[in-house]
């Protein structure tokens, strides 16, 4: 089975994207991710002004099958909450890079990126 | 040891199936989503790979005696044919696993029949060989497991499906099939492979489970172009039926719990002898202190198993045994044990979700009646 892995996001080994421009980056889930998880049924996300840290927690996805925590991929101050996915989790599975995005944030260290996974490495690890 | 593997496991691995180790067998876990499997039991139908059930025949003189003596129910009220779900209870009436037990059909060499849950049949059966010598029973105790693939038709449209399946060969097709009245078994043919068919599951639908000897296995199940299900919506489907799950919902050291405690009453027959009978008597006599319950949740978030009960006062009073999302309902769904005091439908109590508190009111079982 193959996944998708847009070529314009960076990647953390723990299965999140970020995908960066002008000092922000959205952050959400890999089609990989998606996929071992199932249907998604919840998810759990900090609130407006909160702020994240590089690799540790910021939430929680919750499918019927299993429960997972969301590890950020970059600092920041959350910009920005897609709450659609508080209401339909299904779009976690349905469009990961798009529709079910998780966060925006604002970066205290645009240097953070330079760590994430590049898309090929990205594609090695889940081969 | 590496695990065990199902007689299909290849078929499912090419068919795109996730896995997932089971009672010391590595089975299907899902093969399309959970979701889309459930849906399919319960407005259609699907088809469980269960072929990690263990399977054990018990035969002889005092082979009903044996059973009668290692299980909670009475199966001397079985006729060939018939089944009946039973607890293997131990001294204290603490349940050791649940099963289902047939007094296997004439046409199948042998007397009764048992399914003990995955990864438990060696330890039934010594069980069965200690008790029979210690007791000095003439009786064998013959562990079939590996002889046997077990298959779960289920859902409402199971009993053509099955009619569509089975051989015109087979005695009086197709009344055969609609004859098969719930927890009976017969003997159908498949594609030429004898089966043992029981109208039995686990998931609250009409169904049939289907035990087929391990190397025909692929070609019936090859003959139900049905959605095949994992263990996954296997769970979903039991726990919203309020159905246990061994290991799990009780377990005899990490949570101990008598048929009474689990709502299973009805398969304590105190009228007969069985190892454990004189304890659940009493219990029967003083009643018990806590009861299996379902429950949902009314805040966002999903229950899992290990997750604690408090009341409103915040003090603990129970620990979710199994939890999930319901798909029919749409609802997080769990069942666990709790003081009686707390265990009538619309009590309110709390789940603590990752540390949180969240109101929660008991329900009747089963969630989706």
């Amino acid at each position: 089975m193959t996944f998708e892995v847009p070529d314009d996001l960076k990647y953390q080994e723990s299965h999140e994207w970020a995908r960066a421009a002008d000092g922000t980056a959205k952050i959400g889930i890999t089609d990989f991710a998606q996929d071992e998880l199932g249907d998604i049924v919840f998810v759990e996300l900090p609130d407006v002004g909160d702020d994240v840290s590089k690799g540790a927690e910021f939430g929680v996805v919750e499918s019927i099958k299993a429960v997972s925590d969301l590890y950020a991929p970059v600092s920041g101050t959350v910009t920005a909450v897609n709450d659609q996915v508080f209401d339909a989790p299904e779009l976690v599975n349905d469009d990961p890079y798009g529709d079910g995005w998780m966060l925006e944030v604002e970066l205290t260290d645009e240097s953070e990126l330079d760590s994430l996974l590049t898309p090929d490495d990205y594609e090695d690890q889940i081969a | 040891m590496g695990l065990l593997k199902p007689p299909l496991h290849g078929v499912h691995d090419a068919r795109g199936a996730k896995f997932t180790e089971f009672g010391g067998w590595d089975m299907p876990v899902e093969f399309d989503s959970i979701r889309t499997e459930h849906e399919s039991v319960r407005e259609a139908a699907g088809i469980f790979d269960v072929s990690h059930m263990g399977e054990i025949i018990v035969s002889g003189p005092d082979a009903e005696a044996l059973m009668q003596r290692l299980t909670s129910n009475d199966v001397t009220v079985l006729s060939p044919g018939d089944a009946q779900y039973s607890m293997i209870t131990n001294e204290d009436g603490v349940i050791i696993d649940d099963t289902v037990v047939y007094r296997l059909p004439d046409a199948i060499e042998g007397d009764y029949l048992f399914i003990p849950n995955a990864g438990h049949d060696g330890e039934m059966q010594r069980r069965w060989e200690t008790h029979r010598d210690e007791w000095g029973l003439d009786a064998s105790v013959e562990n079939v497991t590996s002889d046997w693939a077990m298959f779960a038709l289920q859902g409402p449209d199971a009993e053509k499906l099955l009619m569509a399946a089975v051989d015109e060969h087979t005695p009086a097709e197709p009344t055969a099939v609609q004859n098969l009245k719930s927890f009976t078994a017969t003997v159908l043919s498949f594609d030429g492979a004898e089966c043992i068919v029981a109208r039995t599951g686990y998931t609250g639908e009409d169904g049939f489970e289907i035990l087929a000897p391990w190397d025909d296995a692929e070609a019936v199940w090859e003959l139900f172009d049905v959605q095949p299900c994992g263990l996954g919506a296997r769970d979903t489907l039991r726990m919203e039926m309020g159905f246990l799950l061994s290991g799990q919902d009780f377990h005899p050291e990490d949570n101990p719990r008598t048929p009474y405690e689990a709502g299973l009453s009805f398969t304590v027959k105190l009228d007969t002898e069985f190892v454990g009978r004189d304890a659940l008597e009493r219990q029967h006599a003083e009643g018990v202190a806590e009861k299996f319950v379902g429950f949902q949740l009314l805040e966002r978030g999903v229950p899992r198993h290990g997750y604690d009960i408090t009341n409103t006062d915040e003090e603990h009073i129970g620990t979710v045994t199994s939890g999930t999302m319901s798909p029919t309902l749409g609802e997080p769904i769990g069942l666990g044990y709790v003081p009686v005091d707390y265990a009538d439908p619309d009590t309110t109590i709390h789940v603590l979700v990752r540390g949180n508190p969240k109101k929660a009111v008991i329900k009747s079982l089963p969630f989706n009646q």
